[in-house]
């Protein structure tokens, strides 16, 4: 596998995790539970999307086929989407969209401040500019896992439980294969088996907490870094494409 | 959440010296406010500091109390600094 090659699937993985993300944030628009998360769940969105723009454009250069951001968000198909299984998951209730958010954040945290010394200097960039906002996302993330956890009764079993369903999609952060290794032996990257430990010490942190127990190792899923996605992405792709698809090439 | 109280929100902007009232919004305790205050109040960069108080905790004065409280100052035109000039080297006034 050539550098580039790997550099642009590397891209792709960033910036799908953020764009599918933002898209299932926002599914909440309009119907939060209340007013201030409304707005508190889109200006998440909204980051996540200037996140995804950032890596899709960079992706779209290194490539060098003409294709830009707007190309690889509309026009690729499902199996060419290269997020983890885990952000494409259902929104559920507000305590599975918190415990889906809560794991990103505190992975997206560590990789972006590893991103952040990247020898590719528009990785660097790219991600020293974008950790600042996910600082505040698991902020927000952790918080709500520790008020719905250490709350009422059924806040905490519905905490606990999106923390229990949502634990086997955590597993592919930590994954190497080919292309996470290339890009560590070439410096762009970082080994994803490093982040586990410091992202298993936040989440049992918090877990404990909240009340909560972490979930124990089991089976984990995995393929959506190398395009085998759940079903549900396609329905996401559906409603996020459809413009694009149905009136190509429209603009505002 | 309908037992949430209401916080009234003040934002400090970039230029201003005083927080000034924004708005107000619903939180379960203090940091929550703080915290949505930042996602409701401060979207397009208003602000460098944020306050928030408890609603219930502000005493106003009565609507009704408007002319005892208000109308003595009126004809008091020697309160107001008009008649210094003031050097442009002084800010903040």
């Amino acid at each position: 596998m050539g550098r580039d090659d790997a550099l642009f699937q590397y891209c792709l993985r960033l910036g799908d995790n953020a764009l599918v993300l933002a898209q299932r944030l926002g599914e909440w628009t309009g119907k939060a539970p209340i007013i201030e998360e409304d707005l508190a769940t889109a200006n998440t969105a909204l980051d996540l999307i200037g996140q995804a723009r950032m890596w899709l454009a960079y992706a779209g250069e290194i490539e060098g086929s003409g294709r830009g951001e707007d190309e690889l968000a509309f026009l690729r198909d499902v199996s060419d989407f290269r997020n983890v299984l885990l952000v494409e998951q259902a929104n559920g209730n507000f305590a599975d969209t918190i415990a889906r958010q809560f794991y990103f954040d505190a992975w997206n945290v560590r990789a972006l401040d590893a991103l952040s010394r990247s020898r590719d200097p528009r990785v660097a960039e790219i991600a020293a500019k974008s950790v600042k906002e996910a600082a505040y996302h698991l902020e927000r993330s952790a918080d709500w896992v520790v008020r719905l956890g250490d709350g009422t009764e059924e806040s905490r079993a519905k905490m606990q439980a999106a923390i229990d369903d949502l634990w086997m999609y955590t597993g592919e952060f930590f994954e190497a294969d080919d292309i996470d290794r290339a890009v560590t032996e070439s410096g762009i990257g970082f080994d994803p088996a490093a982040l586990h430990a410091p992202w298993l010490e936040e989440v049992k942190r918090v877990l404990d907490d909240a009340t909560l127990s972490t979930p124990a190792p089991g089976y984990m899923q995995r393929g959506g870094k190398q395009g085998v996605h759940t079903e549900k992405l396609g329905y996401l792709l559906a409603e996020m494409q459809f413009l694009q698809r149905a009136y190509p090439g429209a603009q505002w | 959440m309908k037992e949430w109280p209401l916080w009234e929100v003040f934002i400090r902007s970039q230029h201003g010296l005083a927080h000034k009232h924004v708005g107000s919004l619903h939180a379960a305790d203090a940091e929550m406010a703080v915290r949505n205050a930042r996602d409701v109040y401060t979207r397009r960069n208003e602000g460098v500091s944020i306050w928030v108080v408890k609603a219930a905790d502000i005493t106003a004065s009565s609507p009704g109390d408007k002319e005892a409280l208000f109308e003595p100052a009126n004809s008091k035109v020697y309160r107001h600094p008009t008649f210094y000039p003031m050097p442009d080297e002084v800010k903040g006034i």
